[in-house]
């Protein structure tokens, strides 16, 4: 099943909200899926720098000195903000590709959550309001983010299992459905070089996204041409830097409802995630078409103009 | 009348003074507030009473519905009045997937859109919406009348019985063995009836009708050998 929750603010005054508002909107739809639970917040970001979250099982010694150690690597200095299992660390611009192959030499139990300017991704197994409490996401500010709340099919219940999964500097994705053509789709980007961590089926469709826009694909063309290649149902939410996407399959079994107001632009996989938020009852409610890709940013009024932007 | 809030009442106890209501019963008139997108409420009702619901509802709202009015005075969610038996629904605002499925009778009423697989195999029920419905409407209806006073999406009546489409605007596609049908004066009084009932103010000779070709689900001797 899965719930999907994502929230877009077009009103800066409810920006030290965000965090607080999502994890709301995400413990409304636990019982969509009570498996993991993720968040990915996209906050502030800081002139030649960029941010890396990494996740450890062991963090009490994993993240020890980590941030002295990549400080040597890097040749700049390297900052980090521990939260329960997850670190974020604070490096220099473009030092991302370095960052990670150093990561994999200090400690391989290490993983890559996220990488980006603004960008932070937290994700455990658990519950929304456990995995919400460990690392603090009501406290978040932030312009826009997503949720996602998990019942796993494909694959196994881990924190590697989890979305949102970031598919290039500041983009992730969560996805409510299957994918049936995975394992076939897998080899493939394997064998086009691109990392795939587990046999989970979101992964390959983020990997497949990654892929397009490495061949040069904007985002909306990427998510285009993946109601052609990939079998299987999905609504799928996207975060860029600037905003939020959605797209949904051409048969749309998945739910999405989305609200708009002067404030904000919201999603749910249900309207129950989005009652308590502020001027409801007056928004426009509608819920996206099949087959099509909606975009939300920051430069412009979202209009249908923007469909596959 | 009787009010009931559905947060603080919970919803197995609201379905439950629901439920206990018999066809004699003098409290025929109730209204639930603070709805919130909430499932199944008012489900499996059995009695001539009639259910205001203030607010969005959740999937199943009006489920199996018997003798009741159900007025949803928001949007619906996903399997809104499935597998309705008698009675009806009303919803004010728009309606999400698979609106009425299986419904054996009893009308639905939508006065904004409905979406996706709108009366998917319907089976009696009568469906009348205001504005447009989605694709996969009426896949494998078998009976009952479906109106759409605007457009229908993609695959309309795929694979049908003898359920009726009537659809004043656009059909973006037929579903397999779906095909044009003639407007019959008995055709006309159907939806005559229908339009009045549900209210709305559209000529029923603006309408298209819609129905089996009869291909597909009658028996054909040149086919024996594919048994």
């Amino acid at each position: 099943m899965c719930g999907i929750v994502g929230l877009f603010l077009k009103d800066k005054a409810l920006e030290p909200k965000l965090g607080e508002m999502l994890t709301a909107m995400l413990i409304t739809m636990t019982d969509r899926g009570p498996d993991s639970a993720g968040i990915a917040i996209y906050g502030t970001e800081t002139k030649g720098r960029a941010k890396m979250t990494v996740q450890s099982d062991t963090p009490d010694t994993a993240f020890v000195g980590l941030d002295k150690a990549l400080t040597k690597v890097v040749g700049g200095t390297v900052k980090m903000t521990v939260k329960s299992t997850h670190a974020v660390l604070d490096i220099p611009e473009g030092t991302a590709p370095t960052v990670r192959a150093a990561l994999a030499g200090i400690d391989a139990s290490i993983r890559v959550m996220s990488r980006g300017s603004s960008l932070e991704i937290y994700k455990e197994v658990g519950l929304p309001k456990d995995v919400a409490e460990r690392f603090g996401i009501a406290k978040m500010s932030g312009t826009h983010g997503i949720g996602h709340t998990r019942m796993a099919t494909e694959s196994a219940v881990t924190t590697m299992g989890a979305h949102p999964y970031n598919t290039g500097d500041d983009q992730c994705l969560v996805h409510n459905g299957s994918l049936s053509n995975h394992n076939n789709l897998r080899r493939t980007l394997r064998r086009e070089g691109i990392l795939i961590e587990t046999e989970n089926d979101t992964e390959v469709g983020a990997a497949y996204l990654t892929w397009q826009m490495q061949n040069g694909a904007t985002l909306g063309e990427a998510l285009t041409s993946s109601l052609d290649d990939l079998d299987g149902f999905f609504t799928f939410v996207v975060g860029t830097k600037d905003g939020l996407g959605v797209v949904r399959d051409p048969i749309a079994c998945k739910p999405a409802v989305m609200a708009e107001t002067d404030q904000y632009v919201a999603f749910g996989s249900e309207y129950r995630a989005l009652v308590n938020l502020p001027g409801i009852e007056n928004a426009r409610v509608w819920e996206p078409e099949p087959a099509t890709v909606y975009f939300w940013n920051h430069d412009t009024s979202p209009t249908s103009s923007k469909k596959a932007a | 009348m009787q009010t009931i809030d559905l947060t603080e009442t919970g919803l197995r106890e609201t379905n439950k003074m629901l439920h206990a209501q018999a066809a004699n019963t003098n409290q025929t008139v109730w209204t639930i507030e603070n709805a919130k997108g909430a499932h199944a409420i008012a489900c499996g009702l059995d009695a001539p009473i009639e259910v205001t619901v203030k607010g969005s509802t959740g999937y199943y709202c009006g489920g199996m519905n018997q003798q009741a009015t159900i007025n949803i005075h928001g949007s619906a969610g996903p399997g809104t009045g499935e597998n309705i038996m008698s009675g009806k629904i009303v919803i004010e605002g728009d309606a999400s997937q698979y609106l009425g499925a299986t419904g054996h009778g009893g009308l639905i009423v939508v006065k904004g859109n409905a979406s996706s697989r709108c009366g998917i195999s319907m089976k009696g029920v009568n469906i009348v919406v205001q504005g447009n419905i989605g694709h996969m409407s009426a896949f494998m209806g078998q009976s009952g009348n479906l109106v759409v006073c605007g457009d229908a999406g993609d695959a309309l009546g795929d694979s049908c019985y003898e359920a009726r489409f009537f659809v004043r605007g656009k059909v973006k596609s037929l579903g397999a063995d779906c095909e044009k049908k003639e407007m019959r004066p008995e055709h006309i009084a159907i939806l005559t009836e229908l339009l009045a009932e549900a209210g709305f103010d559209a000529k029923p000779e603006e309408f298209t009708r819609y129905g089996s070709a009869r291909k597909l689900y009658n028996f054909d001797v040149d086919n024996a050998a594919a048994y």
